[in-house]
């Protein structure tokens, strides 16, 4: 052994009371555990799928299930849902893929962080490749649901503004607000169940709270809350940037995109801060 | 890591060799007064989690952290500390709970100690939770990459070890099937398979998995085991004394937490040995129709004397006071010895004795000599039964009566260490060195 060896060493002090050591590692894991992130993402999903019939095209249902009953109730007349720069139909698909996404990031760091327990407490390995992984599954259901973007555009003869590329900007910003406050609340979803008995009423309530399925409300209740709400301006501008071209809220977007960056990096640290103290609670 | 900057926070008071001057280079274990608390309650156990990670987030926290019991907490490691050097190995023994497991954790890296510190130069590599990250669904072949990457290593690196792998682990022809359609069997031999043939470490962790797959698969990995041992320093756990005192050059004993003991591995091992009270799942129970009842039962040294541990290959014997319902004037007496798995070891029985035991149908001593005692060192149960002639009916039947230890230098293989004469015989003419083509 001729190469100098790595000493590491394990103390019951908090190791952000080294911040440089602890900044380096941070960056070391994730680095090293992006191998490890596509073998988890791709066992992930080639499991998923084969023993199933209609494979990746589960993948397109969760936002067509979530529009499709406000498309009915809209077009019926039953529930008017305001004026719509583009078709109705297509508004209300666009802004459920937008929203899937957020509600898939959002989900997605305590599902894999549940699925792999086993693993977690037994073995040492770059705790960053779970999140990442998770977060691959998010981007690849995106990618997936393009397609059925694609067919909407093309059954309503819908133009492609100049603006498009920059809709993905705005889906990588959807996907990692939802990220960012899904690592939040991991470390107190692993301990405790109720987090994940909440997540899908919360978002569902958030939903509806935000205007995914609706236009901006302009005035009222309903505008008060759109203003305070930092999901508004996430998923109108990105919306906006896929059909219509030049979005209004750009600089709310991007404040709101900065916040999450910060909010995400936070989120990492405490996750890593976390995971011994949830390991030794979780037992086997 | 910036090693200098963070004085050790040593409590190393009780532990053996204590680094004064920080541990020397050759060292690549070192564990100096390491504790953990856990905590009983599960409800509390959640509650004092979020605390902890509450006190780790907090920057502006400094100065030592409180290390007393909470309510409902106890010590799950005590205080442990202990030096390992490469070439040595460490074996860790102790009843269930004893905190084997929570060191290897620590140890790993999974767990924070709550009080001490732990140095680690060189890789850690540990033998553990064989086949992590496998999916039933998936082959073995797409498994031996996810185990390989859940370990730390590249496609390219499993590439070149691969059919390594495969030979190993007696699976080509079934490479390509769903793991969910492997016996278990199969599933820990590849993924035993997997981390012995990718892992270099210079740290080795063990957690009694030499002992997988079937006798031919074991031995196999025995070997390949002992093949990495001499590279690094080894912290290893077994319920085997037998593999314990073949693998350890010293033998630490963790009884509630606490090293009671650290050193040679045979005192290390009477020593654990001792600490095992007779409720290890062995209860004493009578059964039999009680047409006999035993009064008294003894084990006696050479000398006479009443004891509970005997000498390996020393002469003992087995006194018993006994009545026999006079219904029957003469009984069989089987005594059995078992080992702590409840394995039946060793039997004397009277009829192969060809003894007849006759009796007036008053109380009466029976005793029996035996010229060796001849039981691998260890504990052991006895169990008595008292038949009548026909030998189907059990006038009395005790399980688990007794116990007693079996002391000795030595810790063999197998339940039964015979006492043969040796001989060795020069055969003077030619000096042939047998070849391995004979």
């Amino acid at each position: 052994m001729t190469e100098d060896p790595v000493v590491t060493i394990y103390t019951p002090e908090s190791p952000i009371r080294r911040p440089a050591s602890f900044i380096r590692e941070m960056a070391a894991d994730l680095l090293a555990s992006r191998e490890l992130a596509r073998r988890l993402f791709l066992r992930d999903l080639r499991a998923q799928y084969r023993h199933s019939l209609f494979g990746y095209l589960w993948m397109i249902v969760p936002p067509l299930m979530v529009s499709a009953p406000f498309i009915y109730l809209n077009s019926s007349g039953v529930m008017r849902m305001g004026e719509t720069p583009i078709p109705y139909p297509a508004f209300a698909v666009v802004g459920t893929v937008i929203w899937q996404t957020f509600v898939d990031a959002l989900n997605s760091p305590l599902r894999v962080m549940n699925a792999s327990r086993a693993m977690l407490t037994r073995i040492n390995f770059p705790r960053e490749a779970i999140l990442l992984s998770g977060l691959m599954q998010v981007a690849c259901s995106f990618l997936v649901r393009l397609v059925l973007l694609a067919g909407v555009f093309a059954a309503f003869s819908l133009p492609v503004p100049s603006t498009a590329p920059l809709f993905l900007v705005g889906m990588v910003s959807v996907a990692l607000t939802g990220l960012a406050i899904g690592v939040f609340l991991t470390p107190l979803g692993l301990l405790y169940g109720d987090v994940q008995q909440a997540l899908p009423l919360a978002s569902t309530f958030l939903m509806l709270l935000t205007p995914v399925l609706y236009p901006e409300p302009v005035s009222g209740f309903g505008a008060t809350i759109a203003a305070i709400n930092p999901l508004t301006p996430l998923v109108t501008t990105t919306r906006e940037w896929l059909t219509m071209g030049p979005a209004e809220h750009v600089a709310s977007f991007i404040a709101v995109s900065a916040a999450t960056i910060v909010f995400l990096a936070l989120g990492w640290i405490a996750y890593r801060l976390a995971l011994p103290h949830l390991i030794a609670r979780l037992g086997n | 890591m910036n090693d200098s900057s963070s004085p050790a926070r040593s409590l190393s008071s009780g532990g053996e060799r204590a680094a004064a001057g920080g541990p020397s280079s050759d060292v690549l274990v070192s564990v100096e007064g390491a504790s953990k608390r856990f905590c009983r309650d599960l409800k509390r156990s959640l509650l004092y989690g979020l605390s902890d990670i509450a006190a780790d987030l907090n920057p502006f926290k400094t100065g030592a952290r409180d290390v007393a019991l909470r309510d409902d907490e106890f010590w799950a490691l005590r205080n442990v500390s202990c030096d390992l050097r490469r070439g040595e190995c460490l074996g860790l023994i102790g009843r269930n709970g004893a905190g084997k497991t929570t060191l290897l954790k620590m140890l790993t890296g999974l767990i924070k100690p709550d009080t001490g510190r732990i140095t680690i130069r060189g890789r850690v590599g540990a033998l553990i939770a064989l086949g992590a990250g496998f999916h039933p669904l998936l082959t073995g072949r797409e498994n031996i990459y996810i185990n390989g990457a859940v370990l730390g290593f590249t496609k390219r690196e499993v590439d070149r070890q691969f059919d390594d792998i495969v030979d190993f682990a007696e699976l080509r022809e079934f490479i390509d099937t769903p793991v969910q359609n492997y016996s278990s069997g199969m599933q820990v031999r590849l993924g035993f398979a997997v981390a012995v043939r990718l892992i270099r470490p210079d740290v080795l962790i063990l957690d009694e998995v030499i002992a997988v797959g079937d006798e031919s698969f074991r031995s196999k990995c025995y070997q390949v085991v002992s093949d990495i041992l001499g590279r690094c320093a080894v912290i290893f756990v077994s319920h085997s004394m037998a593999m314990i005192n073949r693998l350890s050059t010293r033998v630490m004993v963790l009884s509630n937490g606490e090293a009671i003991f650290t050193g040679e591995p045979v005192a290390g091992i009477e020593t654990y040995l001792r600490t095992i009270d007779g409720s290890d799942g062995i209860v004493h129970r009578s059964l039999g129709t009680g047409e006999a009842v035993i009064h008294r039962l003894a084990l006696e040294d050479e000398n006479g004397a009443s004891v509970s541990d005997l000498h390996y290959s020393r002469p003992w014997r087995l006194c018993m006071d006994l009545t026999v319902s006079a219904a029957f004037t003469e009984y069989d007496v089987s005594v059995t010895f078992m080992s702590r798995a409840q394995e039946l070891v060793a039997q004397c029985h009277s009829r192969a004795n060809r003894q007849r035991l006759q009796h007036d149908g008053r109380r009466h001593r029976v005793e029996i000599a035996f010229d060796a005692q001849l039981l691998n060192p260890g504990r052991y149960w006895i169990n008595i039964a008292v038949f009548d002639r026909s030998g189907t009916r059990h006038l009395c039947w005790e399980f688990g009566i007794t116990q007693f230890t079996v002391v000795g230098p030595f810790i063999g293989s197998a339940p039964l260490q015979m006492l043969g004469s040796w001989h060795t015989t020069p055969l003077g003419t030619k000096s042939v060195v047998p070849s391995s083509s004979v």
